[in-house]
């Protein structure tokens, strides 16, 4: 029995101690934190693929250096964030931080890239001013000022002058508000009502009747990725779309992950975003071609393209440094990178580190019996715009 | 402002028919079982992908979303849950969530973790305009279903011999035992029944929240709870009124000062619950 | 009462308050974790934390039999008065653990008094709401808790010398180990103490201990304070070891969390909570590197398991395993 005990006491010492095989130096070890259960598990699922597609498609080695890809659960909890990432550049040598579902989790990573001198590269929060919590954060998904601002002067061509913004009331929400709201009362427009959402809300009936109750042009809308199936489907049982109100937003509303399963209470929404799976280029064709093949045919959505250029941005740094692996020279190489993505051409900007792209209006069209957001306008090297009105 | 009562109660009749299972396990049979919402993900799984896969029409897949529930109820009642009818309400709650954190990830395992919706068929989409106030139609059919369901379940338990024995057994099973009702047989009907009324809960609310996905058991079960807790835990009426008034308060609340969106509900209950502990609608047994 | 009895009591109760060996080798043994797995140093403050976390809800759950689904709320709490206070350059550890014991001590004497009707399922729904409530307090002033991105703020040194960011993991191990020591050790004071005992009896009965003239009211809102004062020095660790807070402290899934661990390691007799949080916690760790995705099927396999087998019988396992360990780590080392 005593035996027994002691086998106990030691299984569970030894599962404390279990840290996987140390890392050799000829191998380069990427940390992928995600949050792969929990509310925004489909946003890890996507970008867990992205990156997985990418090694598979360009092989695991890079400039005589094994690639290594470590994916681990944060369940959307920043404390636990922090200490998978303590972990991984710990105890796992990790050279490259990447992934970070949601704002607090990219900022809880933060102070760790910094003091430990790892790149960390950020594939999903897109709050703007997440770039400027380290020297060492590089993101290659987008800014929602990036996304939001050209909605604007495309809404102000298009005699588009009343109104009203709902956003969900968090970081990027706040961020689409103030950058769509800023750009177009700017250029003459007006602001009807800014309406904010709590994140956790199963129901927008209210908040939409609200809207309805304005009569405006247009109504502007930011939800995070996975919220967008019942925002439409609201917009559409309400009647706002037969009563002549445009439904504009930035492309989280239109997730491509979504499309399908919103059906045609999607068609006709505008909006502009920095990806669609529709993207016509000879890249993303192979690139969905890929993805659907390895994923059950899931559809690709802008997140998993933001880690898919994220390992390819690892690959292309270390191709740079002739395989050497350490924080500085990484960032060194990752700035001022360029290369053509699925989504098209995209650099890292030197100075933000931020992701410099296109930014493609778009509206929701059935082609080929599927629902899509076919890009009918482009504009082109957007840099983030709240960084650049900083200047 | 009519729009805005009628959208209320539509809203709470959503939330009646999500939480009138639970009113049936947790109200009536006194188990605290929070599983309720794995139950409800399971009609909304069964409704999604008979339409999707099979081409099935809407009303013909609620039956089934009743049924596939009920039967995973009678038999994991019969083989775990009826072990813990006299246990502690801490053992319940533990059983219950771990439960609910099995369900999840054998969702996410063979459906994936994205959302499947339900595509209402055409003459339950878009809105009525009735004398200028703009009625979702779905809407309208949920309100008429649910009030068919609650005078049901009313009828069932207060007017049938059933209802009779349920009562009798849940308050004093070795008694009702004697007096030769088949408690077993009575709790396993019972605990079918609210488990199909998750299931048809989670067929009706998919298209309303967004669609059904593997976080559906967590993400609604404070609300199914809350429910519950303001109606009053035994009866099917309480819940009911309970639901219509956390709807209406919560969608006129959001409507008319959105600045304090989400705090209505959870308000509502503390207070609730500090004036009235068993529930506004409960009878006066300290239970 | 005769002499004999009281002596024979007082006797008893002496016996029960000292520290037994298995005891203090638990302790030393704990201490040596830290210094033997220095890589796992991230990790095994975590487990800390959350075992001060769970021993808070062993002072109401295991103490005083009051059952709780709205721990977070003062772990929440907690934590944002030890960020708040940081974010405005009041960057000590020490001060930061004071306030947030201090500010959730009073949010739980605040709503102690809301404990005092209903049965155990009102209790249970009652402290969920309060922590709902409190979430979505803080989600609504965002100007002070930095709303939905959370708040991130850098820590001063422990007592001016010990930095516990990334480079001082050892140092935040340690720390968290000193603050779970002291309160710990209250807290086995508490339970002896003439106060504990009147708990105990308020546990058993309450009418009874009314009865006996115990004023069982003014005494559920104590320790439901103290308790909540725990929870919050759990809160602002958490906080100033992780220098970041956001709203997911105030989520139901850390009151169930909690109560799973505490469940795990058994409730009442103060050590549970600390084994528990080891045991889920390493669980957690091994199972979800194993399967990202689908980890939480096992913990939730594990509970069922626990309730089906009987929690009684697998706790007086646990807890006989742990002191048998702790003699025979004694001996070795004798």
């Amino acid at each position: 029995m005593t035996a027994k005990r002691w086998t106990l006491a030691a299984a569970l010492c030894a599962m404390l101690a279990a840290s996987p095989a140390l890392a050799d130096e000829n191998t380069v070890t990427v940390g992928l934190i995600l949050p792969m259960t929990g509310p925004s598990a489909s946003t890890g699922k996507q970008e867990k693929a992205g990156a997985e597609l990418y090694i598979h498609e360009h092989g695991d080695t890079v400039a005589g250096k094994k690639i290594a890809l470590v994916v681990k659960d944060d369940t959307g909890a920043a404390d636990v964030t922090k200490r998978l990432a303590e972990e991984l550049v710990g105890n796992e040598h990790a050279s490259v931080l990447m992934g970070f579902g949601l704002t607090p989790l990219a900022l809880a990573a933060a102070p760790v890239a910094t003091e430990a001198k790892v790149p960390e590269i950020v594939t999903a929060a897109a709050t703007a001013m997440i770039t400027e919590k380290s020297p060492y954060i590089v993101r290659t998904s987008f800014t929602l000022p990036q996304a939001a601002a050209p909605m604007a002067d495309w809404a102000l061509e298009n005699g588009i002058r009343k109104v009203v913004t709902v956003v969900t009331d968090y970081g990027p929400g706040v961020d689409a508000e103030k950058w769509f709201g800023g750009t177009f009362e700017k250029g003459g427009g007006m602001i009807m009502q800014k309406i904010r959402v709590p994140l956790k809300n199963p129901d927008f009936a209210p908040f939409l009747q609200r809207m309805a109750d304005d009569k405006p042009d247009a109504v502007f809308v930011f939800v995070p990725s996975g919220f967008g199936a019942i925002f439409m489907k609201q917009f559409v049982e309400r009647g706002l779309d037969k009563s002549g109100v445009r439904l504009i937003g930035t492309g989280d509303v239109t997730d491509d992950d979504l499309l399908a399963a919103i059906g045609d209470a999607a068609l006709g929404a505008v909006t502009t975003h920095h990806y669609s799976a529709d993207h016509d280029s000879p890249e993303n064709k192979a690139f969905v071609a890929a993805f659907e093949k390895a994923n059950n045919g899931m559809r690709p959505n802008f997140m998993a393209v933001a880690a898919y250029d994220g390992m390819g941005l690892v690959y292309k740094a270390l191709e740079k440094t002739k395989g050497d692996a350490s924080g500085d020279a990484l960032l060194a190489a990752m700035k001022g990178l360029s290369w053509t993505s699925p989504r098209g051409p995209v650099s890292i900007d030197p100075e933000t580190r931020d992701i410099v792209q296109n930014i493609y209006v778009r509206k929701v069209e059935m082609k080929d019996g599927a629902l899509f957001n076919v890009e009918f306008a482009t504009i082109p090297d957007v840099k983030d715009p709240y960084k650049a009105s900083k200047r | 402002m009519l729009t805005i009562l009628f959208d209320g109660v539509a809203y709470g009749m959503l939330l009646f028919v999500l939480a009138s299972g639970l009113s049936v396990t947790l109200g009536l049979m006194n188990f605290i079982n929070l599983a309720h919402g794995a139950f409800a993900m399971v009609g909304g799984y069964v409704t999604a992908l008979m339409m999707d896969r099979l081409g099935a029409p809407f009303l013909l897949t609620l039956p089934v979303a009743f049924l596939v529930p009920a039967l995973l109820g009678v038999v994991l009642e019969r083989t775990l849950y009826r072990r813990l009818y006299g246990a502690s309400p801490l053992d319940q709650v533990l059983f219950t969530i771990g439960l609910v954190l099995m369900a999840m990830p054998i969702a996410d395992f063979l459906l994936g973790n994205e959302a499947h919706q339900v595509n209402l068929p055409a003459w339950l989409s878009g809105s009525l305009s009735v004398y200028g106030v703009g009625i979702s139609r779905y809407r309208l059919f949920i309100v008429a279903v649910c009030g068919v369901i609650a005078a049901a379940l009313q009828l069932f338990l207060v007017r049938t011999r059933f209802g009779a024995q349920l009562r009798a057994a849940v308050d004093d099973a070795r008694v009702a035992n004697g007096l030769g009702i088949d408690v077993d047989r009575i709790f396993a009907v019972a605990f079918a029944v609210g488990s199909g009324l998750a299931g048809l809960g989670g067929a009706l609310a998919a298209d309303v929240v967004g669609g059904i996905d593997p976080s559906f058991p967590v993400k609604f079960l404070v609300t199914f709870l809350i429910v519950v807790t303001v109606g009053g835990s035994n009866g099917i009426l309480g819940a009911l009124f309970g639901a219509l008034l956390l709807g209406v308060l919560d969608v006129a609340g959001k409507y008319y000062i959105p600045s304090i969106g989400a705090f209505i509900v959870y308000a509502v209950m503390v207070v609730t619950l500090i004036v009235r502990p068993q529930g506004l609608f409960a009878r006066g047994d300290g239970r | 009462m005769s002499a004999e009895t009281t002596r024979r009591i007082e006797a008893h109760l002496g016996r029960r308050a000292r520290w037994r060996i298995s005891e203090i080798v638990f302790w030393l043994a704990l201490l040596a974790v830290i210094f033997a797995f220095p890589s796992r140093a991230a990790l095994i403050n975590e487990i800390l934390v959350a075992g001060l976390f769970a021993l808070s809800l062993d002072l109401i759950l295991g103490l005083a039999g009051i059952v709780s689904l709205g721990q977070a709320a003062f772990l929440g709490v907690g934590a944002y008065a030890a960020a708040i206070l940081a974010s405005w350059d009041q960057a000590d550890p020490t001060l930061g653990l004071a306030a947030g014991a201090l500010a959730a001590a009073v949010v739980g004497f605040a709503t102690a008094p809301l404990l005092l009707r209903g049965a155990d399922l009102t209790r249970l729904m009652v402290t969920l709401g309060v922590s709902l409530l409190l979430g979505e307090l803080a989600n609504r002033n965002g100007w002070l808790t930095g709303g939905a991105d959370g708040l991130e703020f850098s820590m001063g040194k422990v007592l001016g010398r010990f930095p516990i960011g990334f480079t001082g993991q050892r140092n935040a191990a340690l720390y968290s180990f000193a603050v779970l020591f002291v309160l710990f050790a209250l807290a086995r004071r508490l339970r002896q103490s003439p106060f504990g005992l009147a708990l105990a009896a308020i546990r058993e009965n309450r009418l009874r201990a009314g009865a006996l003239g115990i004023a069982t009211s003014w005494r559920i809102v104590a320790i439901y304070a103290v308790s909540a004062a725990y929870a919050g020095a759990a809160g602002a660790l958490l906080a100033q070891t992780t220098q970041i807070v956001s709203l997911d402290l105030f989520d139901f899934h850390r009151s169930a969390d909690v109560m799973l661990m505490l469940i795990i390691g058994g409730a009442g007799w103060l050590y549970g909570g600390i084994i528990g949080a080891g045991v889920f916690i390493v669980l957690r760790d091994v199972i979800s590197a194993a399967t990202p995705e689908y980890w939480e099927f096992w913990i939730g396999l594990l509970l069922v398991v626990l309730v089906m087998v009987g929690r009684d019988r697998l706790q007086e396992y646990v807890r006989r395993a742990a002191s048998r360990v702790a003699l025979r780590l004694a001996r070795d080392a004798a």
